[in-house]
């Protein structure tokens, strides 16, 4: 058997398509916190509460309503975006005028409430939810054993990163929004409805996210904590790929997966750890991110 | 005061909950669940915790007519909080023992106020088996289980299996090395061989395949995992996903409960092996224990906190009658000789008795899950695979080094 860097070839190339996988998820996450901030600019610290908000909503559908994953993927998004609308209306959008951090902590203790709600109703240890019938089982690709679901996983995340990122840059839609966030007055002067649309990108990124959960659900437990431990080295790639970008994000997210799952052959101990190595350095050479705009 | 639920819940802020002013005598004997009711271990302990304590409560005072007061406190899983309340407690509000504390680091804070304060510690959820050794208080009880039978109970149950060869996979931390290190002993003792480990680092991994890969390319017959909670139930479901269990590989989980099998579901779970030293549907006495307790668990599995709570506490208020409980309140030490000196029989383990160290000796259970088709109802999940005897399933006396045994 070869050897790279005394590590059997194959488990090198498994380890870097689980590198891929993983980037999707911090891709697809990345993205709609980037689009948040991009044209909110508010730190959406409730993420990770609401990726784990698309998972229950799942679990909910699945067992209160008989409704499977397809559905799910459909209705979470729907329903969980609303409730980011609702958020957005009765209260981050009362403090657009203010500096960054009150968006923080108003989104910070948002997400550790809504956790907290969900753990006393729930409990902490888990609930079931399972691969879709139509995913179940595995492609032997010789050198290791891929799950279809993760296959499809990464199919989601790229078609999701890709069309959001068509919608912003390449659409009317887009400009809009672009415009808006430059110069909110000039666009409203044209007849646009400015506050409308950031409420409803504040719903779309969320809705981002609970499409995460809702793939997430199948392989990961589905508990209230799940959002946390994710949502911190999520935040550490939007930081790297430069706040607000969103080809930033999605490329970093990609990137930092791949080194991460290397990391997890050559030393395990430290594949928590490198993501903020890596953002240290890159705060220290380029302030703004490697894809943001000082 | 009767202790309701919604105050129960209120115990978030850290702070004890009395019911009203201190009082160091006369009135009910006071005992304190301090617990997760918050947190990681909140569905393994916490709530199902203090219906077990209270029901023992219940049953004695009926029995005996001493009134006997269980409250709740939330340790947060700090030590610092932990060993607050219970200073607040022993102090402020009269309580005379402190039962249950999972979580080993708050355990440990807590079993040094009690000794200075010659109180007692009824440590049903402590897991580390320093708390019975080289950290034992002659003030304090390990009562359900420790590392030492969980690492002894599956690994070496499953080396005279045949699954000689192992792979661990282990969370980065004291807890996880332990779990680690104890079971490597046995597999080896037994003849088995370990083929390496990959050590994650503890909170902050979700994604476990990876390591999973890693356990696969070595090739082992058996994986083990050296974690709990969150973790453990993503590592078997990734495990099942990337196809590691479908030859002739097992699952070994060191750590596993009848919660995390139901929290996995069966599909997932069954086929799975782990030790415990109860369950409710192991006989009789068990299942008449599960149903007398069923109405205070809200809808939740009877779970061996839930029995451990309940069989340590009836123990202790036992001992308290046999020396009076004006004597009781004096002495906590006292309390603790006697529990070691008469024998222990309860529903929920049966007979058995607590060393000289204060490790009660009660047998392991090696259980299976059940698959699907085997389950008769949601809480039916396990079917019994081997015993452990209680003298076999817990650390020899002279090799735990608590300092006050003469061996």
């Amino acid at each position: 058997m070869d050897d790279i860097f005394g590590i059997p070839a194959p488990l090198l190339f498994g380890q870097l398509l689980l590198g891929l996988i993983n980037g999707a998820f911090y891709a697809m996450m990345s993205l709609g916190l980037a689009v948040i901030f991009g044209l909110l600019n508010i730190i959406n610290f409730t993420h990770g509460a609401q990726f784990m908000m698309g998972a229950f909503a799942a679990w909910m559908l699945l067992e209160w309503a008989g409704l499977n994953y397809w559905w799910a993927l459909v209705l979470v998004p729907i329903i969980i975006g609303f409730t980011g609308v609702v958020l957005e209306r009765l209260m981050i959008s009362r403090l657009y005028k203010l500096d960054h951090l009150y968006g923080l902590l108003l989104t910070f203790g948002l997400g550790l409430i809504i956790e907290g709600v969900f753990r006393n109703q729930f409990g902490s240890s888990g609930l079931p939810y399972r691969i879709p019938a139509e995913l179940q089982g595995a492609w032997d690709l010789g050198f290791m054993f891929l799950p279809i679901y993760r296959g499809w996983v990464v199919i989601a995340a790229l078609v999701l990163c890709l069309a959001t990122w068509l919608i912003i840059e390449k659409t009317r839609l887009g400009a809009y929004l672009r415009a808006a966030t430059e110069n909110a007055p000039l666009v409203q002067a044209f007849g646009v409805n400015v506050p409308r649309m950031v409420t409803l990108t504040y719903g779309f990124g969320v809705a981002l996210a609970a499409i995460g959960g809702v793939l997430a659900a199948p392989i990961y437990s589905v508990n209230p904590q799940m959002g946390t431990n994710l949502i911190i080295v999520v935040f550490a790639v939007v930081v790297i790929g430069g706040m607000g970008s969103i080809l930033g994000s999605i490329i970093t997210g990609f990137g930092l997966g791949i080194v991460e799952g290397l990391t997890k052959v050559f030393y395990p101990e430290a594949s928590a750890t490198v993501i903020f190595v890596i953002m240290a350095i890159v705060l220290l050479a380029r302030p703004a991110g490697l894809f943001g705009r000082a | 005061m009767p202790l309701h639920r919604r105050n129960l819940l209120l115990a978030g802020s850290g702070l004890a909950l009395a019911g009203g002013r201190a009082r160091a005598q006369g009135g009910p004997l006071r005992l304190g669940v301090l617990t997760d009711m918050s947190g990681p271990y909140r569905d393994l302990t916490g709530p199902g915790s203090f219906a077990g304590a209270r029901q023992a409560a219940e049953e004695f005072s009926a029995a005996t007519g001493i009134a006997v007061e269980i409250i709740v406190g939330d340790h947060q899983n700090k030590p610092d909080v932990g060993a607050n309340i219970a200073r607040q407690w022993f102090d402020r509000e009269g309580v005379e023992a402190i039962i249950d504390l999972p979580n080993s680091a708050v355990a440990l804070a807590v079993s040094g106020i009690a000794r200075e304060k010659n109180k007692v510690v009824l440590g049903s959820g402590v897991g580390s088996t320093v708390f019975s050794g080289a950290q034992c208080s002659p003030n304090s009880v390990q009562f359900t289980y420790d590392t030492y039978m969980l690492a002894k109970g599956t690994g070496d149950a499953l080396v005279k299996q045949g699954a000689d060869s192992w792979f661990f996979i282990t969370a980065d931390y004291a807890f996880g090395h332990a779990l680690q290190a104890d079971t490597s002993r046995f597999v080896e003792a037994a003849g088995g061989k370990v083929l390496g480990a990959a050590r994650y680092p503890f909170p902050a991994t979700t994604d476990f395949s990876s390591f999973l890969l890693q356990a696969q390319s070595s090739r082992a017959k058996v994986v083990g995992l050296a974690n709990a909670g969150a973790d453990l139930i993503n590592c078997i479901k990734q495990a099942r996903e990337f196809g590691l269990t479908r030859g002739s590989t097992k699952l070994a989980c060191l750590l596993m409960t009848v919660v995390d099998s139901i929290a996995l579901g069966l599909p997932e779970a069954q086929g799975l092996l782990m030790t415990e030293s109860f369950y409710w549907d192991l006989n009789d006495r068990t299942r008449a224990f599960a149903e007398r307790v069923k109405s205070k668990r809200q809808g939740g599995v009877v779970h061996a906190s839930c029995a451990g709570c309940y069989g340590v506490t009836l123990h202790y208020l036992k001992a308290v009658k046999d020396l009076g409980v004006e004597r009781a309140r004096a002495s906590g030490l006292d309390v603790v000789n006697r529990m070691k000196a008469i024998p222990c029989d309860d529903d929920a383990f049966g007979p058995g008795r607590i060393r000289e160290d204060g490790r009660k000796l009660t047998p392991g259970y090696l259980f299976q899950v059940k698959s699907p088709a085997e389950s008769r109802g949601p809480f039916d999940v396990h079917k019994l695979v081997a015993t452990t005897p209680a003298e076999e399933a817990a650390r020899p006396l002279a090799e735990g080094g608590c300092p006050f045994v003469r061996t």
